[in-house]
């Protein structure tokens, strides 16, 4: 990588401010969020037995697989080596880091005893997706951080084929295994397919370019600056391409779904008769995720396109997780069943203020995270780093 | 709350587990108690299979008589909110509408033979014993929720509740995983589950191993089925008349 120069993020005081002040608020809303859970137990939440994982998964799922996702930019930079994205390469990895580090801390602190999570390093099951998924995690936060020292210090430059090309290949097993978290169920109808793995891989690809899109340009305004417009333009176009194709996956599935005999009546109640599931799947998924995104593209404007692209990923999600869930199964094919666990019904869940706090707890563990060491560590382009530094600084090798 | 397994109960477990050899049996075929008990501190066999057989026709209507006894042998509670507390047996009404008939279905944890449960456990606190019998070490739970997610019969609980006098038999921890035990402290002294000693008599226990055992000439006689046979789980619970 030719010698670009980058910075500590000098952010403008009136604007780093405020920021530090909402994030240190909703980390400390989570943090009670998550002393209220685990000494009164769950039974505060709206999860119950029906639907025992709630929105604290959704906002976890889009951090975890919008982590994989954003480390995409500094992939393309360094294993596809389109040296234009060269100056993008650091922050992009921390961003990784930081979004992983955000969605890990959502689904630690909702176990219902966080306190022996250390037993999935010291008795895990082999048979279990949710155990490689804590090697995958844990692995790909060591391997994209020893990537991002090969970027930020000569000495391991030598290092940086290898961490980057282990980097790139990791994150696919990590999507692979958290699309497999949802897929390998083969109690839920809406879930228990192999198509979970490549779908996410896509959408992971969606929702961390979105994210990316989104806080770049946050980082540089802290300074006072902003990223390139024709570099944002074309990040743009690639968001409209990630968009399509995961539309094209969500629209196979569900198509399929309405076909196959045994998950019609699921499918036609999540597009049709659902209440808010129907209208998260439309307004949300199709609309803001879909639709929105790609004519906001069209118009040259990619950071509103990123933000659509976010809404409709958490509706996305959330039709996942949780519909999957309160749905009933097919334990009794053919017959109408009733009891007093509700059997037969479409279970109600209701997020509570706790989950929300949760969940926002985690995105705040990533913003700080992320905040952080643009602050501290060397990551930002030093155009954006510092608004004032000539752009002549910033050399994008032809 | 403790952190520190108790060990005694951990080494029992893993000697369930861990057991290959047979496990020598007394011997005696007990009419009365379809149980074959095993002499104390021998560990869990394959050469036994709990299994449990019901008879949903036998089922009659309001007897709810299963799921107090297994209220009151394990401490849950009945009566909450639809779908919050674990209920680890439930009756459920099932009726054709093809035909008008109903009948009463006692639905618990089906102890299957590939359970869902145990694959996706993170810790391997969920596991399946050498006779069948599937069950939750409550000092490796971590409270993932990940089996109530994968259970195809929405029998497996997560207890997000405090709890009080508890049975010492059948302790429960907030935070953990549960369900149906099939009475193991039970069935390990040669006793029936409690639900099976209440039920005026659709439910038959027994070894499926064992071919004189009352559950399996009931089942030669007629057999049975499994709920979602298409997964293919081998349950140790079958029902007739369904």
């Amino acid at each position: 990588m030719t010698a670009i120069a980058f910075d500590n993020l000098t952010a403008s005081p009136r604007r780093l401010w405020p920021a530090v002040i909402a994030l240190g608020a909703a980390l400390l809303a989570g943090g009670l969020a998550v002393l209220v859970i685990e000494t009164q137990g769950h039974h505060v939440t709206g999860m119950t037995n029906r639907v025992p994982w709630g929105l604290p998964h959704v906002v976890a799922y889009f951090l975890i697989l919008s982590a994989s996702g954003a480390l995409n930019v500094a992939m393309v930079a360094s294993v596809f080596r389109q040296k234009a994205y060269d100056p993008l390469a650091p922050f992009s990895a921390l961003l990784a880091i930081a979004l992983l580090a955000g969605g890990l801390s959502i689904l630690v602190l909702d176990l219902g005893r966080p306190d022996r999570l250390t037993l999935t390093m010291q008795s895990p099951n082999p048979r279990s997706i949710f155990a490689w998924n804590v090697v995958l995690y844990t692995g790909f936060v060591a391997i994209t951080a020893a990537y991002l020292v090969t970027l930020l210090d000569r000495r391991f430059a030598r290092f940086f084929g290898v961490t980057s090309n282990a980097a790139f290949i990791w994150r696919f097993g990590l999507t692979t295994g958290t699309g497999l978290d949802l897929g390998i169920l083969i109690a839920r109808e809406e879930l228990n397919s192999a198509i979970f793995a490549p779908m996410f891989i896509s959408f992971s690809l969606t929702f961390g370019l979105a994210v990316f899109l989104l806080l770049l340009p946050a980082a540089a305004w802290l300074s006072g600056g902003a990223p390139d417009h024709a570099l944002m333009q074309r990040l743009g176009r690639l968001l409209a391409l990630f968009v399509g194709v995961s539309f094209y996956f969500a629209a196979v599935t569900h198509a399929f779904n309405l076909y196959a005999v045994p998950t019609r009546s699921l499918e036609r109640f999540l597009l049709f008769e659902g209440g808010l599931y129907t209208t998260l799947f439309w307004i949300g998924q199709v609309l803001l995720g879909t639709i929105t995104p790609l004519l906001l593209v069209y118009r040259g404007q990619p950071i509103a396109a990123a933000a659509a692209v976010a809404l409709g990923a958490l509706a996305t999600l959330y039709l996942y997780v949780i519909v999957s869930q309160a749905y009933p199964q097919p334990v009794w094919p053919g017959l109408q069943v009733t009891s007093a666990w509700g059997d037969g019904e479409v279970a109600s869940y209701v997020p509570s203020a706790a989950e929300f706090f949760l969940g926002l707890g985690g995105v705040a563990v990533a913003l700080a995270a992320l905040l952080a060491g643009c602050l501290l560590f060397r990551i930002v382009p030093i155009d954006l780093a510092r608004a004032a530094a000539p752009r002549a600084a910033l050399r994008a090798a032809a | 709350m403790s952190t520190e397994p108790d060990k005694g109960r951990r080494k029992a477990l893993k000697l369930a587990l861990g057991a290959a050899a047979l496990a020598a049996d007394s011997g005696l075929f007990l009419i009365a108690a379809p149980a074959q008990s095993r002499p104390a501190g021998a560990a869990a066999s394959a050469s036994q299979r709990w299994g449990l057989l019901i008879d949903v026709s036998r089922c009659a209507d309001g007897c709810t008589r299963c799921v107090q006894a297994c209220s009151a042998e394990h401490g849950w509670r009945i009566g909450g909110p639809p779908g919050q507390d674990p209920q680890w047996i439930r009756i459920v009404s099932a009726t054709d509408p093809e035909t008008g008939r109903n009948v009463r279905v006692p639905l618990m944890c089906q102890h299957c033979a590939r359970p869902p449960c145990a694959d996706v456990c993170p810790t391997t606190a969920t596991f399946r014993r050498a006779d069948g019998v599937v069950l939750v070490d409550r000092h490796r739970c971590i409270g993932c929720r990940y089996c109530v997610m994968a259970c195809p019969f929405g029998v497996r609980f997560f207890l997000g509740d405090n709890v009080t006098d508890q049975a010492p038999h059948s302790p429960r921890g907030k935070g953990t995983a549960e369900g149906c035990t099939l009475c193991v402290h039970r069935i390990d002294e040669g006793r029936q589950p409690a639900c099976v000693e209440a039920c005026p008599g659709a439910m038959t226990f027994g070894d499926l191993n064992d071919p004189k055992s009352p559950i399996r000439e009931a089942l030669a006689g007629q057999g049975a089925t499994r709920l979602r046979g298409n997964l293919a789980l081998g349950q140790g619970v079958q029902y007739r008349g369904l």
